[in-house]
């Protein structure tokens, strides 16, 4: 009852944050949205250039498979270093969180620069592989590049929910898993893993989401000819002024992100039926 | 839904299944502090027995279950399952059922799923499955909450659910650490009664480790009574509380009455405050430290109390006391007694009949001399 109360009295709190967002996101979506299908008359034709002018389709494909292959390294990279975290001593646990921030807290340009000189024709990488035998390895200007610059990018964003998920796993649970008859990596795979599930939920939508909008990596380290959504929307809007156009893209871009985070949100309502507060209602019949 | 209990009473079920011997071989527990967690310990739990190992924490008691799931690894020593040497193997190997103070139910499954977890990492087959995880519900009494989350039970059944998957795949024995630990007084009775119960119906090995003697005393068949990483006595309840061979064990299990005796020679009579006592030779203990330093020791429902020395029977032995405070029990009172020159604490039991006594009365305590315990202090 109380809680209530103080949910009533305290809602004018929240009019900063709702004023802002209605001013810097709801307004000028919405002029996006009405600009995408009212130029240059009523029109769906912006959408429809999208399915059939050959190169869009091309790039977003292009954006959702370079999205989920960095996805995926950083899944792969950032869940045995997450797990390693919430093992060691919490000195070490230190070092390990702070190696994974200084690149958070470092400039991208900065850090784009230095992918530049580590990638590029005749540097390092290549001589490394000219070494093991593999000549004329080219990553710069590649979409191989561009996965790679961006997976490190994206790290944090994968090993941070993981860790704090990882962190709250009891692992009692997995002794119990063991004295009914695990062996160590099916006790991993049966209790740790499944419990798991809400942290790398979390940190494939925010690694995915960040990709699939990214700029600065493709732009610096990629080619033009395989661009992908940022710079063409880029493209557009500076280049050939084109706020229809790319406002229809945005808009495409969008609704991929939200179908995705709609999943998400599934994923979370079967995680809360796990969670302390289980509500009856996942289980109707 | 055809459970013949008839069936489930004999049958495939556990009655007719003989417990596991658990033998532990001079086992030592060290983690290089200043003493070993658990010392050099050896002691044989009989097929079928509940034994329940007894201690206050950090006795090692906790330590020695684990040592016996193999969630522990030996220091020193063996521990030897029906004949089998198991010191190095792994507990997913050891097939031993084990319930944890905290449950350790897993959240992301159900109650069936939790149940059937064993029954699937022993590839058993669906319907011997779903035949054996609805017959163990029912002994747990838990039917028709297979659907359910750990996280919609209360505590009382959530240790239900553990408690049958633990006992599901017919383990060697059960582990039990302190299993009703976490649960209020009134579900703890209800669950004694109800461990009591399976342990009767199932009929194999159950090791119980406990910090609480009245539960202790309640359960077991025989208790192992730890203390700083070794086993102070081994027996039954009745023969711990009655024929303590330790102080420890005394002060440990039930309220005593405690006359230090320092190294004395334990003939026919020894003196004690200028008080001269008569010995029983059967009540002093067995144990070589009695021979050095031993203490009397007298349980509160033995000791009666009179107004004057002449009116203490012949060949009791008595002591002065002053009474220091008086708890109503409601069928007893609880006299606490200042006893003798040396002003020692203690305590009488006396019948709410025995008439009125109030603080600071002066009165004699006495006791036969078989009621009288000496044990190694």
């Amino acid at each position: 009852m109380s809680s209530n109360k103080m949910r009533l009295s305290g809602w004018p709190l929240l009019l900063p944050a709702l004023a802002l967002l209605a001013g810097i996101l709801l307004v000028p979506l919405g002029r996006t949205l009405l600009d995408s299908v009212s130029e240059p008359t009523w029109t769906l034709k912006n959408y429809e250039n999208i399915f059939t002018d050959g190169v869009t389709l091309t790039v977003l494909g292009r954006t959702v498979m370079i999205a989920a292959a960095v996805t995926a390294a950083a899944l792969l990279i950032g869940y045995p270093y997450a797990y390693l975290m919430t093992r060691v001593s919490p000195r070490a646990r230190g070092i390990l969180l702070v190696i994974v921030l200084i690149p958070f807290w470092t400039s991208v340009m900065a850090r784009n620069f230095a992918w530049i000189i580590i990638l590029q024709n005749g540097g390092p990488v290549q001589k490394v592989f000219a070494l093991l035998g593999a000549d004329h390895v080219v990553l710069y200007g590649t979409s191989a590049g561009v996965t790679i610059a961006m997976t490190q990018v994206m790290l944090p964003f994968m090993v941070l929910p993981l860790f704090s998920t990882l962190g709250s796993i009891d692992r009692r649970l997995l002794l119990a898993a063991r004295g009914l008859g695990s062996s160590p990596t099916a006790a991993f795979w049966k209790v740790f893993f499944p419990l798991s599930r809400g942290g790398v939920v979390a940190g494939v939508i925010l690694v995915f989401t960040l990709s699939l909008g990214f700029y600065v990596t493709p732009a610096l380290l990629g080619s033009p000819q395989q661009s992908l959504v940022a710079q063409l929307l880029a493209q557009r809007t500076t280049q050939l002024l084109d706020f229809a156009a790319a406002g229809a893209l945005g808009m495409v871009v969008l609704i991929v992100t939200l179908v995705l985070v709609a999943w998400a949100n599934r994923m979370g309502g079967t995680m809360s039926a796990i969670g302390v507060v289980a509500t009856s209602r996942t289980k109707d019949r | 839904m055809t459970h013949d209990t008839t069936v489930k009473a004999t049958g495939s079920s556990p009655g007719t299944r003989s417990g596991t011997e658990i033998r532990l071989d001079h086992v030592t527990k060290d983690y290089g502090l200043e003493a070993p967690a658990v010392d050099d310990i050896s002691l044989t739990i009989e097929p079928g027995e509940f034994m329940t190992l007894l201690g206050p924490s950090g006795s090692g008691k906790t330590t020695t279950l684990n040592l016996i799931a193999g969630f522990e690894t030996l220091t020193a020593g063996t521990i030897v399952l029906n004949g089998a040497d198991v010191s190095n193997v792994p507990p997913h190997r050891r097939n031993l059922g084990m319930l944890f103070q905290h449950y350790a139910l897993f959240p992301h499954m159900t109650v069936a799923q939790n149940v059937a977890y064993p029954l699937r990492e022993r590839r058993a087959d669906k319907r011997e499955i779903a035949r054996k995880v609805a017959e163990v519900l029912e002994l747990v009494q838990l039917t028709g909450r297979d659907d359910h989350h750990p996280a919609q039970l209360s505590g009382g059944q959530q240790q239900r659910v553990a408690l049958a998957r633990a006992i599901v795949f017919e383990p060697r024995a059960l582990l039990l650490d302190e299993p009703l630990g976490a649960l209020d007084r009134n579900l703890r009775s209800a669950l004694q009664v109800e461990i009591r119960r399976i342990h009767r119906e199932v009929g194999s090995t159950f090791v119980f480790v406990t910090h609480d003697q009245e539960e202790a005393l309640n359960l077991s068949d025989r208790i192992a009574l730890f203390n700083s990483g070794h086993i102070e006595q081994v027996g039954t309840p009745q023969q711990l509380y009655a024929e303590p061979e330790t102080l420890f064990t005394a002060r440990f299990l039930g309220d005593s009455n405690v006359f230090e005796l320092g190294q004395a020679a334990l003939d026919e009579n020894l003196t004690w405050d200028g008080e001269t006592w008569g010995i029983d030779p059967g009540t002093v203990a067995a144990h070589p430290g009695v021979r050095t330093r031993s203490a009397i020791v007298v349980r509160p429902e033995d000791v009666e109390v009179v107004n004057r020395l002449d009116e203490v029977p012949a060949g009791a032995n008595a002591v002065r006391a002053t009474v220091r405070d008086v708890e109503y029990m409601g069928a007893y009172r609880t006299l606490l007694l200042t006893m003798g020159e040396r002003r020692l604490p203690g305590r009488a039991r006396v019948s709410a009949l025995h008439g009125d006594h109030a603080v600071g009365d002066d009165l004699v305590a006495w006791w036969r001399p078989r009621a009288q315990r000496i044990v190694a202090a």
